[in-house]
């Protein structure tokens, strides 16, 4: 079973402020950190292996900073680590990003699943996943919670949906997106961390995983950035005073319209 | 690639300070472009000396004739036989589109046996149902939804697409823009049209809310976009509207799946779908265990709201991740939003911050859940949310 996982690496949520006084986003002291839900994707990936057998490629598109996360997922059970790096990928959309993994993809040689988070929390779009599936014409579902079974050419999974789950059958090779109960992710081990240190990582630039210039980076990005603006404030906040009661009795005041 | 001007630059360093992703800095009283540039464009605007430009190689897709693509289309998301109300929210949105562009406004209805739908959703809004009704379309597939919908566009040619940002529309859309090759924007919350050229204006927030990005899709059509649950409104069913029903056969190629259903499996407990509800009842670590649960329980009973929770809670194992706000949650934006035991990390508030009203109850003065709160109360929530409950009850009784 060859594996590949996808992994991005991301600003830490609990890091990213917005400097009240500039109104731009705080940058000093945040640190870079593996997507979350590709941590579950790469755990998924290294049990699947255990039980089966096999190779997990950790995969990534970024500045070459984002070996880091390459590292770490070595050291979480990775066999080996990719880094698709080029300037020329620089304001690269979803549909760009899902052609540039695609090629990267592809340039590894056959594969029998892809697996990636369902989403990055610095963009939240969820839309590579799926349209990386469609880059390299494999099925995919995504959303999945549980891995059932694997059986020779075919896999048995649970898809959450919003009022409940599918139980859903497909042929390999595949794509999926996972959600984060679908696994606990390990932490490194000692050994892992060795090898992760020693682990050479492979980096690619565009030309070697033959991207077209006008498929990758901004010129191969349907969409464009027009405008970037703070949120509006929200309206005024009240926090009540006195006993539990008179808070209570004020709140309900306020809150006419919805009872 | 962002292009400075050495000549012009005289190192002002605003740039430098308006640069989100931290890719400029100052080298010898001059700009210089880092990695990180992701090539937004806010430094060029903040320029007073014009020394920043983006310069595009070669445009994708540019030879795209935009006059043959009109009319905006609405992704009737229809699951056991019911359509989902976010279609109508999108129709309400929708209408507004057409109307501007003064084209008319579809819905995409796809299913077994749903012809009947058409009728509600021609009295939601739309002028034309696009219906391709056929028994393998009966559940939801990744491959033949999508294979259908991009046989349906790349016939009609409709100028913009919108779907409902569901665990259905999220999966799908992203496929068939993938293979339209055009741009597809995830959860705005905003969409207007410019009326010079008729570009779909898409606003969404990203880096978990701290900034607003608008979004535009020059080249390519359809624009497309996804919507979250509860963000637009639908407009009041009017069953006297008339409108045209379209019938559309799906190739078999479109309709032939390497993916099989075995069984769908609705979640026990009511009011899971959290994204669709009006109210929600939230609970943190401050709940301290499941019967401080059954506490914001019974009070989401008594308000007819459903349950979410923090990743706190969740993680716990007090309630089950499809409750779970935020970051690695849901992104809801109900009327409603009463958090109890929430400090508010980042983590969460990104993910129920555009709630019309937030309420939040605290024991800690000091949380920052306060911060995003419309009102606030201080003090313990074993105490106020009973009191909370019995007082709405009095107020309903009345």
């Amino acid at each position: 079973m060859k594996i590949v996982v996808c992994i991005k690496q991301v600003p830490d949520a609990k890091d990213v402020r917005l400097d009240p006084e500039t109104n731009t986003l705080a940058r000093e002291g945040v640190e870079s950190i593996m997507n979350p839900f590709d941590r579950h994707a790469l755990e998924e990936a290294v049990r699947i292996k255990e039980e089966h057998g096999g190779e997990v490629v950790a995969l990534s598109m970024g500045p070459p900073q984002a070996e880091t996360v390459l590292r770490e997922a070595i050291s979480c059970g990775a066999d080996r680590g990719v880094l698709v790096s080029d300037r020329g990928f620089a304001g690269a959309d979803t549909w760009a990003t899902s052609y540039t993994l695609g090629n990267a993809v592809q340039t590894l040689g056959e594969f029998d699943m892809v697996l990636c988070g369902k989403q990055a929390i610095d963009g939240d779009t969820a839309q590579v996943g799926p349209g990386l599936a469609t880059q390299l014409r494999v099925p995919f579902v995504t959303c999945v919670q549980k891995i059932r079974t694997i059986e020779g050419k075919s896999l048995d999974l649970e898809r959450m949906m919003d009022d409940g789950y599918d139980v859903v059958r497909l042929p390999i090779p595949c794509l999926l997106t996972v959600v984060k109960d679908i696994n606990e992710p390990r932490t490194p081990s000692l050994k892992g961390k060795m090898k992760a240190k020693k682990a050479e990582i492979t980096v690619l630039s565009a030309a070697d995983i033959g991207a077209k210039p006008d498929c990758i980076g901004l010129a191969g990005s349907p969409t464009r950035v027009v405008n970037v603006f703070s949120p509006p404030p929200r309206g005024d906040r009240t926090v009540f005073t006195g006993s539990a009661e008179e808070q209570v009795d004020q709140l309900v005041e306020q809150l006419g319209k919805y009872i | 690639m962002l292009i400075i001007d050495k000549e012009k630059c005289i190192g002002c360093g605003v740039c430098e300070a308006n640069c989100a992703f931290g890719a400029i800095s100052m080298e010898d009283g001059c700009a210089v472009v880092g990695d990180s540039c992701t090539l937004c464009g806010s430094c060029v605007d903040t320029c007073d000396v014009e020394a920043l430009k983006i310069e595009i190689a070669a445009d994708a897709g540019s030879t795209c004739n935009l006059n043959e693509w009109s009319g905006v289309w609405v992704f009737a998301e229809c699951r056991d036989g019911e359509v989902s109300p976010v279609s109508y929210e999108l129709l309400g949105a929708g209408r507004n589109l057409a109307d501007q562009r003064k084209v008319s406004l579809g819905a995409v209805l796809l299913g077994s046996n749903v012809r009947d739908k058409a009728t509600e959703l021609i009295a939601g809004g739309a002028d034309l149902v696009y219906l391709a009704d056929h028994e393998e379309l009966l559940q939801y597939r990744e491959d033949v939804y999508g294979s259908v919908l991009c046989e349906m566009i790349s016939t009609h040619k409709p100028e913009v697409v919108l779907a409902g940002a569901t665990a259905i529309g999220r999966s799908m859309v992203p496929r068939v823009a993938t293979e339209l090759r055009t741009g597809l924007t995830a959860d705005c919350t905003q969409l207007s049209m410019r009326e010079e050229d008729g570009a779909l204006l898409q606003t969404r927030p990203a880096f978990g809310g701290n900034i607003m990005a608008t979004i535009e899709c020059p080249h390519t059509r359809p624009q497309m976009a996804t919507v979250r649950p509860k963000v637009m409104l639908p407009l009041v069913s009017d069953t006297q509207r008339s409108g045209d029903i379209i019938e559309f056969n799906p190739t078999a190629q479109a309709l032939t799946s390497n993916v099989a259903i075995l069984e769908s499996v609705k979640a026990e407990q009511e009011k899971v779908n959290i994204q669709e509800e009006d109210i929600l009842i939230a609970g943190g670590r401050g709940l301290d265990g499941e019967k401080g649960f059954s506490l914001i329980k019974e009070l989401a009973d008594e308000l007819g709201a459903a349950v979410a929770a923090s990743r706190a809670a969740v993680d716990s194992g007090w309630v089950s991740y499809p409750h779970q706000v935020g970051q690695t949650g849901k992104t809801v934006s109900p009327k409603l939003y009463i958090a109890c035991g929430i400090s508010g990390a980042i983590q969460h508030t990104v993910g129920m911050q555009s709630a019309e009203t937030i309420v939040a109850i605290n024991r800690d003065e000091n949380a920052t859940i306060f911060n995003y709160a419309t009102y606030g109360l201080v003090g313990d929530l074993f105490e106020i949310v009973p009191l909370l409950k019995n007082k709405i009850k009095n107020v309903r009784g009345q």
